[in-house]
């Protein structure tokens, strides 16, 4: 198992490395002058940019560049921002307000999603199955900037029931409205995966066995069935909390979150590449992470997977 | 119909003091948008402490939807019952308590199924797998649960049952699986045990040594066992008594020897005729021309009708009643003493 885990993450190099080098690539690849408007109306004195293109060895060819980045990366400097902020603090700040946000999309999208699912898999064609399939298919067929919205509209500006948008550094209860609205989507495709699996393995002979054993329904549903359906739903989960993290751009851009979603949005916008870069490899590296750690729990599910 | 049955089955034979499993007039029907299916139609069965009881049929014939009724298994819906009794030991397993008939599942009346693969959990051990009849029905704490799931695989000859307690059933082989259906089933040292066609998914090497296996354990903790099966090989070495079913009724019910050598029912003698030799295990029966009935839309009169060189008119208008053709020999036959006598 260990070695298994050992292999992985050499494995993991070299998607690190074809990765940030693709996204170094195409930022550094952006037609334009990349001291414009670093200073001010004015174009900049051909002093600084002398000066900026050093420090950033632009003058290097590109693969030669990236290695000197890459030389950075590893001793832990991310470099500066065009405001001349470490990035690396900016980001650590960031990904904490992040990753809280997407806990608590996380939390709804498990505690609301499982039970919708569990629930409309027992009733297999009743009303609350009807119910979850119908409001399941809205919530994924509506783009989530039009759900936050009205949501932020509605719950939000109009009935006043959460702030509209969140404090510099957001509380728990200021990041529910934003943490359901980014796990919304998530949610509903989690409950239908749930409803699914856990009807086809309320088929399965080994449940017939469980109730042939005498134990309850309960015991049955709750720990043969569920404990099976749990395989593809773990799975689930683990990728989406990668993706969560790194997918938060739009939500945060609604609700104002100061998380890493926003930094790169408005590093795009103000065509500053060090942040891009910096932010998307760490965000890689969370992705990556969070499927090395899915496929090791995913071998301790389901017992058939070995590692070996 | 089954009035001469009811009033004969009451009256204690010798011999039969220890009736464990009464089965009186018992359907099943399974309710659906394409309409209802009768899939069992009025069956009557019994049996005794110690006794081997074959249930013998073509595929669809009901035999598994018997046993799963008997089991309490059934999903419901879309199965209904809408009529009959199950006794066990004297109680109707169909009017008990939920609460009640779950102490008697598993632990009274144990069933073992067709593919031991599919029927075991994938992702728990073996050995937690039987300790959870302990752990469930007697409230036995992790470890002893742990010891006695050891001792149920040395007892149906697991090797090294010690150090493979923790293994999962996908890393044995398909006899050892079901020798472990079976140690999970026998745990609490159930009365009555229902083998739904145990060896049909296993090499023909390996069933041999599954149904001696059975046949030990139910000699050792003096069981009634119902042993479903099409294998006439199989029932020939293990039962004491046959039931043939058909279309979802017993047609004819006999001692293993009487049977074979004096069929009452048409259909018996077809299913006979179908396997030129006993001794070919594993063989399928389907030499009987025409289909199975239609549980949609069963035939009227005696089931067997459409398929039966015998059928007169009678037939087709009229159920059979239960024709007594010797001691505890019955065929539900309107022609029954013609056909026996060939
Ligand atoms: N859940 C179900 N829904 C509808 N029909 C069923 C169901 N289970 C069994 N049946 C029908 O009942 C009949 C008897 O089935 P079964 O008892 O499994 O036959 P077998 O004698 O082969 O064991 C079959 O025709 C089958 O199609
Ligand atoms: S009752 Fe008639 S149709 Fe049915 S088995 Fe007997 S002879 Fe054949
Ligand atoms: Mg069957």
């Amino acid at each position: 198992m260990s070695k298994y885990a050992l292999r992985r993450l050499i494995q993991m190099i070299p998607v690190v490395l074809g990765v940030t080098f693709l996204i170094y690539a195409l930022v550094y690849a952006l037609p334009g002058d990349p001291t414009a408007g670093k200073c001010g109306e004015r174009p900049c004195s051909p002093a600084y940019v002398a000066e900026f293109r050093k420090t950033y060895n632009l003058n290097d060819p590109l693969p030669l560049q990236y290695v000197k980045y890459l030389g950075n990366v590893v001793q832990g400097d991310l470099g500066e921002s065009q405001y001349g902020q470490p990035i690396r603090d900016e980001l650590a700040e960031r990904f904490g307000t992040t990753f809280k946000l997407g806990v608590v999309a996380l939390v709804f999208e498990v505690v609301v999603g499982l039970l919708a699912g569990v629930l409309a898999a027992l009733r297999r064609g009743g009303f609350l199955d009807n119910l979850v399939l119908v409001s399941t298919l809205f919530v994924i067929a509506i783009p989530v900037f039009v759900t936050g919205r009205a949501l932020q509209l509605y719950l939000g500006v109009r009935a006043g029931l959460f702030p509209a948008t969140v404090s510099f550094e957001p509380t728990w209860f200021e990041l529910l409205l934003p943490g359901f609205v980014l796990g919304s989507t998530s949610l509903a495709y989690l409950a239908r995966l749930m409803r699914t699996n856990l009807g086809d393995n309320l088929s399965a002979d080994y449940v017939r066995t469980a109730h042939a054993k005498g134990l309850s329904t309960r015991r049955v549903v709750g720990v043969h069935a569920l404990r099976n359906s749990m395989i593809p739903v773990v799975t689930f989960i683990g990728y989406d909390f990668g993706a969560l993290l790194g997918g938060a751009i739009i939500t945060e851009g609604i609700f104002n979150v100061p998380g890493v979603g926003q930094y790169v949005f408005r590093a795009i916008n103000d065509r500053d590449g060090q942040v891009v870069v910096g932010t998307v490899t760490a965000l890689v590296l969370v992705y990556l992470v969070a499927n090395l750690v899915v496929d090791l729990l995913y071998a301790y599910l389901d017992p058939r997977i070995s590692h070996d | 119909m089954t009035t001469s049955m009811d009033s004969r089955a009451d009256r204690p034979r010798p011999g039969e003091t220890d009736r464990l499993l009464e089965v009186k007039d018992l359907h099943v029907e399974f309710h659906s948008r394409e309409g209802v299916a009768h899939a069992i139609n009025g069956v009557d069965l019994h049996l005794d402490r110690g006794e081997t009881l074959a249930v013998l049929g073509e595929s669809g014939s009901g035999k598994s939807v018997t046993a799963q009724a008997i089991m309490g298994i059934l999903d419901m819906p879309p199965a209904v019952i809408p009529r009959g009794q199950i006794l066990f030991q004297g109680r109707d397993l169909l009017t008990m308590k939920p609460r009640e008939r779950r102490a008697v599942r598993g632990a009274e009346i144990a069933m073992i199924f067709q593919d031991a693969l599919s029927s075991l959990n994938p992702v728990f051990p073996v050995g937690w797998q039987i300790a959870e009849m302990f752990r469930q029905h007697r409230g036995l704490n992790r470890s002893d649960a742990k010891a006695q799931a050891i001792r149920l695989m040395e007892l149906v000859n697991i090797p090294a049952a010690k150090e493979r307690v923790n293994a999962y059933p996908h890393q044995f082989s398909g006899g050892m699986r079901q020798r472990i259906m079976i140690a999970m089933a026998v745990a609490l040292d159930p009365k009555v045990l229902i083998a739904d066609e145990p060896t049909t998914a296993l090499d023909v090497t390996v069933q041999a040594q599954v149904m001696d296996l059975l046949k030990e354990l139910q000699a050792q903790f003096h069981m009634g066992l119902i042993l479903i099966t099409h294998d006439l090989g199989v029932v020939a070495d293990i039962a004491d008594r046959i039931n043939v079913m058909y279309g979802g009724s017993i047609m004819e019910s006999a001692d293993v020897r009487d049977l074979y050598a004096h069929p009452g029912h048409p259909y018996t003698q077809g299913l006979l005729d179908s396997i030129p030799r006993l001794d070919m295990k594993g063989q399928e029966l389907y030499a009987i021309k025409g289909l199975p009935p239609s549980l949609m839309r069963m035939p009227s009169g005696c089931p067997f009708h459409p398929r039966c060189a015998h059928a007169q008119d009678v037939c087709r208008s009229e159920f059979p009643p239960r024709v007594e053709l010797g001691p505890r020999h019955e065929s539900a036959c309107h022609f029954a003493q013609e056909v026996v006598r060939g």
